[in-house]
């Protein structure tokens, strides 16, 4: 047997938006809390906090749009028309929260309008997400290579719920960012917020988790067939996480309670991988169907593998120059 | 249908709005960061500080247009799935890899020399610094070499094989360097030269208006115009072979471009007409006898092909590529008469004291603009009814979409890019209007801000204080 080009790609594209989902999560969960904190100076420290890196977090959105088309063109060709107008909405919405970013720090009398921008794409871009990823489980109907269904079959309460579930679970990332991030009173009105944010978001999990087993069969069969026996510490260590969360807010730990929050996605985002393996797009077209010939694959695998390295260390070096605690004058070394 | 058009109307007009907004951006960008290279080499070189001021101001610039190509680029990576995704499936084989190529080389230049560009001037030493520019710069063209490959590929398919339906790729060297590669690429890249450097003379021009004795603007006003005056012959000639190249290729497209129906032997040159293709031919035609034969076939009684030699339902929409195509030439040859112009002040020592030839080149400064989107609209409405040429048809690569959907979200990318848009073009000519200033602080523009943000390139105000 050869290189499993399929799997490294699928294992690529997951990686990159695995990535996307939890670091540009916690910068669209700060526009999420920005309704909560009306003050400029809050407001300003906690954009501040994100300005200079929130950019290079949506580069692994692009990353995983492009590695898609290149690696799995059924699939891209598949689920981007079936959510035409979520997708549009969504895009919409990060333009206009990526531009109030830059506009907000430029302007006078126009702030209050880029704040209210960066407030309802932030919201609105996660909601989208959330209904999207939940529309990608419910899965897709396909004819002949393509969508076959009605510009709205993706609303459906199952798909709202999660976008909902998103919006608490990317509000809490900015909040565990923050809490790390700030001082003084602001981290406190943060340390309040995260166990309620917390405990909600604990709860959708925990919805989600027996929702989809219900609703779908064949996630009922993979959890609990004779799989359990290998795949029951997936639940327990997310159980443990909130557990741990809990008490690293009480004792006033900085930085634990954002790591915690970035293992509760982690976890999360594998299970969801547990239940859809090994579909590229449910409910039947799987990774191996939806390729393109190796030597496509082939050809654009050389460029990734050169590409990722060099993105993670880059990314891994503007987090270490924009290191410690923000004001609203932000960084300073 | 909406308003009596159906979905592929629309899907394509949404293209056509996205693209040509997203287009101005990259075009501009793609000359700047080349010139900003050639300024900073002169500072470093020269040791004159009027170089450096010039850098520090034309880098304010390229950030904002950096930050809103990057922010137009991201609608149209999505939009291939969304209103193309029959497109994406018979040609993802072949095209995603070469747009993928695009998006890698875009971030790898993005993630390791922009921020050092906008960002490091006190950080990194000035060679490195400098290393940086001109990487930026070659980056910007490797990503235009992506680009115009594809799209090249789209007018000129080779190197493939068609299974059940769909493309797969057989050589790659041959897909990428395919036969029209070569010249769109070259007339592309000139053609972003020039509108920069059409811009960079207006903005000069505008100082100059204000005060003659202005050096930068002297100095910026100079570069632009010697580059209007070399590089807009070479574009004409280029284009000549562009021309030729799609005469070979896609003899459609140029019988369009001419606006000639009937196939003739020492066929006229049209100047103008109305091309009417219901009644299959252009009406009053002011036309010049045997010079079309001449430019396209080199002889007086040369034969070229009428678009009634295809079937009708392979004839592109006439008109459009006919007044995109003269537009576009018109703009050539003004750009080719300031050129000229500035060379004959030059000679007789009068180029920065003729106020009539500032308002001139005031007045060309949009012109690259104008001519890149007439020549993309030349060639891209030219290829019609193919979005492969010859292969797959344009209403057969659309996604299964309604036409409402495309409606809607069409409109939605009318208002939001109206207002973002306009708040970004009206943010650069306040920039351009400010000028390069003097004694500009140690560390550049950018210096207390932080990289991976373009747009915080620049620390101008929007508006004014309350």
């Amino acid at each position: 047997m050869g290189i499993d080009l399929p799997l490294i790609w699928a294992i690529i594209i997951a990686f990159a938006v695995m990535m996307y989902v939890v670091m540009d999560g916690f910068d669209l969960g700060i526009g999420i809390l920005f309704p909560f904190f009306p003050e400029t100076r809050d407001r300003d420290v906690m954009m501040n906090s994100v300005a200079p890196i929130w950019d290079g977090n949506e580069t692994w959105m692009v990353l995983g749009g492009a590695g898609l088309f290149g690696a799995f063109p059924l699939a891209y060709s598949v689920i981007l028309p079936a959510l035409y107008l979520p997708l549009i909405l969504m895009l919409i919405a990060l333009i206009f929260r990526g531009i109030a970013f830059e506009f907000r720090f430029k302007s006078n009398r126009t702030k209050p309008w880029w704040d209210r921008a960066f407030a309802w794409g932030s919201l609105l871009a996660t909601f989208i997400q959330g209904a999207a990823l939940g529309a990608f489980i419910q899965g897709f109907k396909v004819v002949e290579r393509g969508y076959a269904g009605g510009p709205f079959d993706w609303v459906s309460p199952f798909a709202i719920f999660c976008g909902l579930a998103l919006v608490g679970g990317y509000a809490m990332l900015g909040c565990g960012w923050l809490i790390w991030k700030t001082e003084g009173d602001l981290q406190k009105r943060m340390y309040r917020l995260m166990p309620r944010i917390g405990l909600g978001v604990a709860l959708c999990i925990a919805i989600v988790s027996l929702w989809t087993p219900i609703a779908f069969p064949k996630i009922s069969e993979r959890w609990f067939g004779p799989n359990i026996y290998f795949l029951w510490p997936v639940p327990a260590l997310v159980l443990a996480c909130v557990v741990l969360l809990i008490r690293a807010v009480r004792s006033k730990r900085e930085l634990q309670p954002f790591v915690l929050t970035l293992a509760l996605f982690i976890l999360s985002y594998l299970g969801l991988a547990i239940s859809l393996w090994p579909n590229v797009v449910p409910p039947a077209i799987t990774i191996w169907d939806a390729s393109s010939p190796p030597e496509s694959q082939g050809f654009l695998l050389v460029g990734m593998l050169f590409l990722i390295p060099i993105i993670l260390v880059y990314t891994a070096y503007s987090y270490y120059v924009f290191r410690g605690k923000v004001d609203e004058d932000g960084y300073h070394h | 249908m909406i308003f009596g058009m159906d979905a592929a109307i629309l899907a394509r007009a949404q293209f056509a709005f996205t693209i040509s907004f997203h287009i101005l951006f990259p075009a501009f960008t793609i000359g700047l960061a080349s010139y900003l290279a050639v300024l900073e080499g002169l500072w470093l070189k020269t040791g004159r500080t009027v170089y450096r001021d010039l850098f520090r101001f034309w880098l304010k610039i390229f950030a904002v247009s950096f930050g809103l190509g990057v922010v137009s680029g991201v609608v149209m990576s999505y939009q291939f799935g969304t209103n193309w995704s029959r497109f994406s499936d018979i040609a993802g084989n072949i095209l995603g890899p070469l747009l993928s190529y695009e998006v890698i080389t875009a971030f790898f230049l993005e993630a390791g020399f922009l921020g050092i560009m906008l960002f490091g001037e006190k950080r990194v030493g000035k060679g490195i610094h400098f290393f940086a520019t001109c990487m930026v710069a070659v980056g910007t063209l490797i990503s235009s070499f992506w680009i115009l490959s594809a799209n090249s590929w789209m007018q000129t398919p080779q190197g493939y094989e068609i299974i059940d339906g769909r493309f797969f790729a057989r050589s790659w060297i041959e897909i990428v360097f395919n036969p029209s590669f070569p010249y769109r690429l070259v007339h592309m890249v000139l053609a972003a030269y020039l509108t920069t450097a059409f811009v960079v003379g207006a903005v000069g021009a505008y100082h100059l208006l204000r005060y003659k004795g202005n050096e930068a603007a002297r100095t910026m006003f100079s570069m632009a115009m010697w580059m209007a005056a070399i590089v807009a012959p070479i574009q004409i000639f280029v284009g000549d072979l562009h021309g030729l190249n799609t005469l070979k290729y896609q003899p459609a497209k140029v019988a369009a471009m001419e606006g000639h129906f009937e196939t003739h032997k020492g066929a006229p040159l049209i100047l103008f007409g109305w091309p009417d293709r219901e009644a299959g031919e252009t009406k009053y035609a002011v036309e010049i006898p045997k010079l079309g034969s001449l430019i396209l076939t080199h002889e007086w009684d040369g034969q070229i092909k009428g678009l009634k030699e295809w079937p009708r339902d392979e004839w592109p929409n006439v008109a459009v590529v006919f007044w995109a195509f003269r537009i576009m030439v018109a703009i050539g040859t003004a750009m080719l008469c300031i050129g000229l112009w500035s060379l004959f002040l030059r000679y007789r020592g009068r180029l920065y004291e003729t106020t009539l030839f500032h308002k001139a080149a005031l007045a060309m400064g949009p012109a690259g603009f104008v001519a890149i989107l007439a020549g993309w609209f030349t060639t891209e409405v030219g290829r019609q009814p193919y979005v492969i040429y010859g292969l797959l048809r344009t209403r057969d690569a659309l996604s299964p979409v309604s036409a409402e959907q495309v409606a809607i979200s069409l409109g939605l990318f009318i208002v939001v890019y109206g207002i973002v848009f306009t708040t970004g073009v009206y943010y650069l000519l306040k920039l351009m209007r400010l000028g390069p200033l003097t004694g500009t602080p140690e560390g550049g523009p950018g210096e207390p801000r932080q990289p991976k943000r373009p747009l915080s390139g620049s620390d101008i105000p929007l508006d004014q204080p309350e």
